[in-house]
């Protein structure tokens, strides 16, 4: 019996740090500044890559995988200032923009690294309970998920940074005419949201098949956690995963992955109806 | 002076003329146009790459060698990107626009139904080069890959009778998964084993912690993998992570998608597959070609046997063209209908079946090992595509256009 539960616990963890994963960066990104990123997947493909490539020279994954993080971010602020900087008053426009970025992106490394990269292989070896064998490996994912969930809370609740990058994003007309630097913290917050998606690549790399397309799997579910969190990323995303998570394993479980995945949508679109504005617009007036 | 200008205008007239002789040769001699299909950007990139290599060195050893009844080959390539509604598109303008001479390519069983009814509308043959779950009774289309009667009437008994008979079997959710599971149920039933799971997953997903759950609990002896594409490849690293540890057969893995190749070992430990071709294979008339194909291609990871197929498309298509003495589709039928529509190919002697217009194969089951070391189990010698000539369908009859499993048998006339 306890194992059964500890089955269950271990589907669920499954599917939320995948959610959480995927949609930690997408939910500064969209969430919070607007920018319907649809570049969101290819910053994941580059957080793999790298990954892959750093470790194949013989870095340590774990170190690989910060470096790749951190290259998707700073990759990311490049993007903005490039790019994205020109459509924060255009939202519609910055779907094009990113659409089409990603499409080069994607493309470009079709031809530079080929169509298929060879892996390497899952760490942590595996552990048994009660007849089941576990992955180790998805536990650490989880554990990164939840520390994901808390950095954000620190980042963007305690520090200096958090309260004027959050007024900037409420009235940036505002908070420049009180003296802070909005350029400054838009381009961080893109860099912090890109360097997410960069770790959720890298911290999946080790479990998937690479090929340049890979980020389109996770951008579904991405937004989908997104849109149903709304706009308030700390009390948004990790409901909206945990409900998604619920969901998804109860049916996959008792259904298959095709129900799974059919039920979550449907979900989603259940949630659209009812709450417009997200799991958090309700948490939010709760709250006061 | 003027003896230096009349020399020029006699080289100038020189060239002139031999310009229009080389351009009147080529007018009576139009190249032939083969139209390809094959993905090779988007998520099936990996195993179309090899398909387009394959065709483009056919294309090229048969120019250097004269062409087909003297006539070049002009190849034109066209990218659906894995795209069924492209494939219709670009489908479309081959035949009607570039009035294409033959069609070839299609990687999932999907592209092909979707490209059938198209190609049914002209006289144009059209080469289907994978492997498929089998059953196509369609005059328009030789199939040059393996079917369930050489790969699932192989692989299943041999697992069945090295492993046990409890089958659990993930596959992907559309028409090749669903009539590749019928006829592994049939194939089971028919030797006295069970099925005791079947999971059917759809393109894209690539999270399988549940899938491995219900693996554990349904406590098969081996598993049938026919999962497809990259994303549900992501499958045999999440199992070797679990530690899962079964056995498994496939009439897709390895030789398709080279998974042996692009993960780390040991996730395809213990992996069967029968197929009529392996780039392991190791014999003097494929080692040639395997360097042949190396020299043009120096980077590529593995000749897959789609690949290897689209190669072969390309020769069995010049085959019937001489043999036929026309490119005419009817003449060519007639060259089938005699039974001898053979090849030399790098796998041995292979022919066109005069009643399925599918191609017989040398079979080898191979098995991989934990360092992903290739090994041949079983060489099953030439099996001929007899099922659907079993069951009625006969293209020197009638054309009936239809795909066939064993749950939609052709009516009895």
């Amino acid at each position: 019996m306890s194992a059964e539960l500890f089955s269950l616990f271990y589907q669920f963890a499954d599917v939320f740090a995948f959610l959480i994963l995927s949609a930690a960066g997408l939910a500064i990104v969209f969430g919070m500044m607007g920018v319907i990123n649809m570049a969101h997947g290819e910053f994941i493909m580059c957080g793999a890559y790298v990954t892959v490539g750093l470790v194949n020279l013989g870095v340590p994954l774990a170190v690989a995988q910060i470096l790749a993080a951190v290259t998707a971010g700073l990759i990311g602020v490049l993007v903005e200032f490039l790019v994205v900087r020109r459509f924060y008053k255009r939202p519609l426009d910055s779907l094009l923009a990113t659409w089409g970025l990603s499409l080069i992106v994607t493309q470009s490394m079709l031809l530079i690294v080929g169509s298929a990269v060879r892996g390497i292989g899952t760490p942590e070896g595996s552990f048994v309970i009660g007849g089941y064998t576990f992955s180790t490996y998805r536990l650490v994912l989880f554990g990164c998920a939840v520390a994901v969930l808390a950095g954000l809370y620190i980042i963007f609740m305690k520090t200096r940074f958090g309260v004027i990058a959050r007024a900037t994003m409420q009235n940036a007309a505002m908070a420049r005419a009180l003296g802070a630097r909005t350029g400054r913290i838009y381009a961080i917050s893109f860099g912090i949201g890109t360097g997410l998606a960069g770790l959720c690549g890298a911290l999946y790399a080790p479990t998937m098949t690479l090929i340049p397309t890979m980020g389109a799997t996770f951008v579904v579910e991405s937004f989908v956690t997104v849109v149903i969190g709304g706009a308030n990323v700390l009390l948004g995303t990790a409901p909206a995963a945990v409900f998604l998570a619920m969901i998804r394993m109860a049916l996959n479980a008792s259904y298959g992955q095709i129900i799974g995945q059919i039920g979550m949508l449907v979900a989603v679109i259940l949630i659209i109806r009812v709450l417009p504005e997200g799991l958090s617009s309700v948490l939010v007036r709760r709250g006061r | 002076m003027n003896s230096g200008r009349k020399l020029g205008m006699v080289l100038l007239g020189a060239m002139l003329g031999t310009a229009t002789a080389i351009s009147v040769a080529q007018a009576a001699e139009p190249p032939l146009k083969v139209g390809l299909l094959e993905d090779v950007s988007g998520d099936l990139a990996f195993m179309g790459m090899p398909k387009l290599h394959g065709s483009q060195l056919a294309v090229e050893e048969i120019n250097k060698s004269g062409g087909i009844l003297g006539r070049q080959i002009e190849l034109i390539h066209l990218d659906p990107q894995g795209d069924n509604a492209r494939y219709q598109e670009f489908g479309r303008r081959l035949l009607n626009r570039d009035k294409v001479d033959v069609l070839i390519g299609g990687i999932t069983s999907a592209s092909r139904e979707a490209l059938r009814p198209i190609v049914d509308r002209t006289t144009t043959p059209y080469f289907y080069t994978n492997q498929y779950e089998g059953g196509v009774c369609d005059a328009s289309m030789i199939s040059m890959g393996a079917v369930p009667e050489q790969q699932f009437s192989t692989l299943i008994p041999w697992m069945v009778e090295k492993f046990g008979k409890k089958v659990y079997v993930i596959a992907a959710d559309y028409n090749f998964g669903q009539i590749s599971a019928e006829w592994n149920r049939k194939i089971m039933k028919d030797l006295g084993g069970e099925v005791v799971g079947e999971e059917f997953i759809p393109l894209g997903v690539s999270q399988f912690a549940q899938t491995i759950q219900n693996i554990q609990k349904a406590k098969p002896d081996w598993l049938l993998t026919i999962n497809v594409g990259a994303a549900q490849d992501s499958f045999f690293e999440q199992a070797a992570a679990a530690n899962l540890n079964l056995p498994m057969g496939s009439s897709i893995k390895v030789m398709l998608g080279f998974e042996h190749k692009r993960f780390k070992p040991p996730a395809l430990n213990n992996m069967h597959a029968t197929a009529n071709w392996f780039e392991e294979i190791d014999t003097p008339e494929a080692n040639e070609f395997k360097k042949r194909w190396h020299a043009k291609f120096p980077d590529e990871l593995y000749i897959n046997d789609m690949g290897y197929n689209a190669y072969n498309a390309l020769y069995m298509y010049k085959a019937l063209v001489e043999k036929a003495k026309s490119i005419k589709l009817e003449d060519m039928r007639k060259v089938i209908a005699t039974g001898d529509a053979c090849i030399d190919a790098p796998e041995g002697k292979v022919c066109i079946d005069p009643k399925s217009q599918h191609t017989s194969h040398r079979m080898r089951l191979i098995s991989v090992g934990p360092k992903h070391e290739v090994k041949v189990e079983k060489d099953y010698g030439t099996i001929q595509p007899y099922w659907l000539g079993e069951i009625g369908c006969d293209l020197t009859k009638k054309n009936d256009k239809d795909q066939y499993t064993p749950s939609h048998l052709p009516k009895k006339s």
